[in-house]
């Protein structure tokens, strides 16, 4: 009977899966990745986070903002991991931000947020952009690879800056490009990445799949920077759940006995 | 309280007699803890602890996110953020809540079908079942407001879809709508009455949740054989039956440790896996998003509405019949909230005798038909309304109806029900031969 239960809920979310992220998709092509953090046991990949980090403030940061992802967070357990200090000295090198109060600019600071960038030509914000698209959704559009990979947006972002098939279009004034990512097929950002645009400090490989790969994994972390976090929760739930089940079953298992055998008690 | 004969609550102390002649709240919490309870009941009872538990889980959490929570079109966005980036445990507090409503609904649809299928519905537990049907739909639209507050793309867009349907009642729709909304479109108004009502909701339904436990604790539990509990005297009932504490207590928190199990699973690990990615994204009324799909577990329900086209006969008869007042919109939405009425009145559709399923042996199978039927819609209430799930959806939407309207009344006359066993006692020994204790030496 029990049995039948486990059953009847995995078949049950395998099901409201299938509807909640059936839309999307299309014809569009998300190349599937393995990233560190996929599946219960992922973990963020310090080193990734860096160089992502570093990606998007040379290269997207010019068109994106990250707005709700404040600079502090950057030194927070589970991210990239920098000292307070380092964030200090990254917030006060790479930012301006306008302050009200003293009706000027000035140096960032780590309880400033990254800017926000808003205007002609420019990009959406990013913060959450990771989980704002799907990745894959198979097998079948049944979407049960994200049970186990999660919802792919950091795929989707990758997939994205490394789509681009080099055709280019100009529609009334302005120049799309032919991405096999982007839904429709077409979008006016332009290629971003080339193989070693950025130079990497660790000495990582730098071609474009990596650069791709990277600050997709950045982003997944502006989007979720609670991940690891949530996923230690859940590993602490779920044992204190294991045992207080075994416990409830031997309890209920001992109370009945007598119940189903004549009033004789349980040998346990 | 309860009909079953019983032993009361006996005040011992003198400050017990004291309170009991006062206000007997120590024995109403005795009666209801130590109430008979059929000791044959099988493992789909558990769902009902699952559904208190959970109700109690989405208020706590549900309390504290409004404390960081705010209902405006420019700010309630970043507020989620905020919660989600800034609050201790917040990340967890919103995925619990979130997830929360999902395992909601999961229970209530197990808690609904194990009713339909043990025929719990039946007299006298119709007025059991009533309040059940009430607070499901005060569940749907507790979900549904919940849903429009993080003020997502989805969010905004459900909120438009959802209202538009009370749009589509003649005559009246309109002016209902701009009422829904406080205004013509989805805006700061609709954001604040929907929190407003979120916040409301969920205490009316553990007040009708205080009154479902009342009906049924006065007629006592159904259980899988359909046979009553024997009320003749005190040595007679419990022989059928076991007080609720600590049998049944144990045993349904056994179950609800399991399912919790799964529960954090999913929140550790897969949080937004029910969800929607486009709710990442903040309310845009610019932009409308390709495909506008409501939290799975009104996708069944959602699927009959979207069944009933313009090119369907039964609607075109009533828009010929009303003179175009009953148009394809409008009979979508008579056939949705048509689709749960009928559940309502279920305990009078259903003419046969016997109670529970299990000694029905054609009604297993339409049963077993109908949970098919149901998962069928579900999926296809995600999907584009093209061929072929357009006819899938009809035919689904057709089933559940047939099921409620022809099948259920025509099965009780033409059916030759089983003989069901005589007594819970009976029944609890067929299944554990040592039980009667003769048997066992
Ligand atoms: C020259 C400005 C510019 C730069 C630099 C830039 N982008 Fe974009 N990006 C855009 C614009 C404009 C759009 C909007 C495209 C559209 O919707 O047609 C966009 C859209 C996107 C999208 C959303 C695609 C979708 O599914 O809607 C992602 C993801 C993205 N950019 C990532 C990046 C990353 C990562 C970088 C750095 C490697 C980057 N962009 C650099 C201008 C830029």
């Amino acid at each position: 009977m029990i049995r039948k239960l486990t059953l009847t809920a995995i078949a049950a979310m395998a099901l409201m899966a299938g509807g909640a992220n059936a839309a999307g998709g299309g014809d569009t092509h998300i190349e599937d990745i393995a990233f560190s953090f996929e599946g219960p046991f992922g973990k963020y990949d310090q080193a990734q986070l860096q160089r992502g980090l570093k990606v998007f403030v040379e290269v997207c940061q010019s068109c994106h903002g990250l707005k709700y992802v404040p600079l502090r967070t950057l030194a927070d357990p589970g991210g990239p991991g920098y000292t307070e200090d380092e964030v200090r000295a990254f917030a006060a090198e790479n930012f301006e931000i306008y302050d009200p109060e003293l009706d000027d600019w000035r140096e960032a600071k780590p309880s400033d947020h990254f800017p926000a960038v808003t205007g002609e030509g420019m990009g959406p914000d990013l913060s959450l952009m990771a989980k704002a698209r799907a990745g894959f959704h198979g097998p079948y559009g049944t979407g049960i690879n994200q049970l186990f990979r999660g919802i792919g947006g950091a795929e989707y972002i990758a997939s994205f800056l490394m789509g681009f098939t080099g055709e280019e279009d100009e529609v009334a004034g302005q120049y799309l490009y032919e991405n096999t990512a982007f839904d429709g097929g077409w979008v006016s950002m332009a290629p971003q990445l080339d193989d070693g645009l950025i130079d990497y400090d660790d000495g990582h490989p730098n071609d474009a799949q990596n650069l791709a790969e990277d600050v997709a994994a950045f982003l997944m972390w502006t989007a979720e920077p609670k991940m690891m976090a949530r996923k230690q929760a859940g590993f602490v739930a779920v044992t204190l759940l294991v045992l207080l089940s075994a416990l409830l079953y031997l309890t209920n298992k001992k109370l009945w006995y007598p119940v189903k055998h004549g009033g004789k008690q349980a040998k346990l | 309280m309860s009909g079953i004969p019983h032993d009361h609550y006996e005040p011992g102390t003198r400050f017990e007699k004291w309170l009991h002649a006062r206000l007997p709240i120590v024995a109403l919490a005795y009666d209801t803890i130590m109430i008979p309870t059929p000791k044959n009941l099988n493992w789909w009872w558990i769902w009902g602890i699952v559904l208190a538990f959970t109700l109690v889980l989405q208020i706590v959490t549900g309390i504290v996110l409004v404390m960081h929570y705010t209902p405006h079109v420019d700010l309630a966005f970043a507020s989620i953020e905020h919660i989600m980036r800034n609050v201790n445990g917040g990340h967890m507090l919103r995925y619990v809540h979130a997830n929360g409503a999902s395992l909601f609904f999961l229970a209530v649809y197990i808690h609904m079908f194990r009713g339909l299928f043990y025929g719990s519905y039946k007299a006298p537990r119709e007025v059991t079942w009533i309040i059940g049907m009430l607070i499901y739909l005060a569940m749907m639209a507790t979900g549904f407001l919940g849903y429009v507050l993080p003020w997502g793309q989805m969010s905004f867009w459900g909120a438009t879809v959802i209202t538009g349907l009370f749009g589509a009642i003649p005559f009246i729709g309109d002016a209902i709508q701009t009422w829904l909304l406080g205004g013509p479109a989805v805006d700061n108004a609709t954001l604040n009455r929907f929190f407003s009502l979120h916040y409301l909701l969920p205490f009316v339904i553990a007040a009708l949740v205080a009154v479902h436990i009342w009906a049924f604790h006065t007629t006592g539990n159904s259980n899988p054989t359909g046979v009553e509990v024997r009320r003749g005297s005190k040595e007679e009932a419990k022989k059928d039956t076991l007080p609720f504490w600590p049998y049944f207590v144990i045993k349904d928190l056994f179950a609800l440790a399991v399912v919790l199990l799964v529960f954090f699973a999913v929140v550790g690990f897969m949080p937004n896996y029910l969800g929607h990615p486009d709710n990442y994204i903040e309310a845009n009324p610019l932009v409308t998003p390709a495909h506008i799909v409501p939290e799975w577990y009104y996708l069944p329900f959602y699927a009959i509405l979207r069944a009933f086209t313009s090119d369907v006969w039964a609607v075109q008869l009533a828009s010929f019949i009303t003179g175009g007042i009953v148009d394809a919109k409008f009979f979508g939405v008579l056939a949705m909230f048509g689709a749960i009425l009928v559940m309502v009145f279920t305990p009078w559709l259903d003419t046969s005798k016997v109670r529970s399923g299990q000694n029905r042996p054609m009604f297993k199978w339409w049963f077993r038909l109908l949970v098919i039927d149901f998962i069928v819609l579900t999926w296809v209430g995600a999907r584009d309304t093209n061929f072929p799930h357009d006819w899938i959806s009809l035919i689904g939407a057709t089933y559940w109806f047939a099921y409620f309207l022809i099948i259920l009344p025509l099965l009780g006359i033409m059916e030759k029900p089983k003989t069901p066993p005589k007594t819970i006692e009976d029944d609890f020994n067929a299944h554990y031969p040592e039980a009667s204790g003769s048997a066992a030496e």
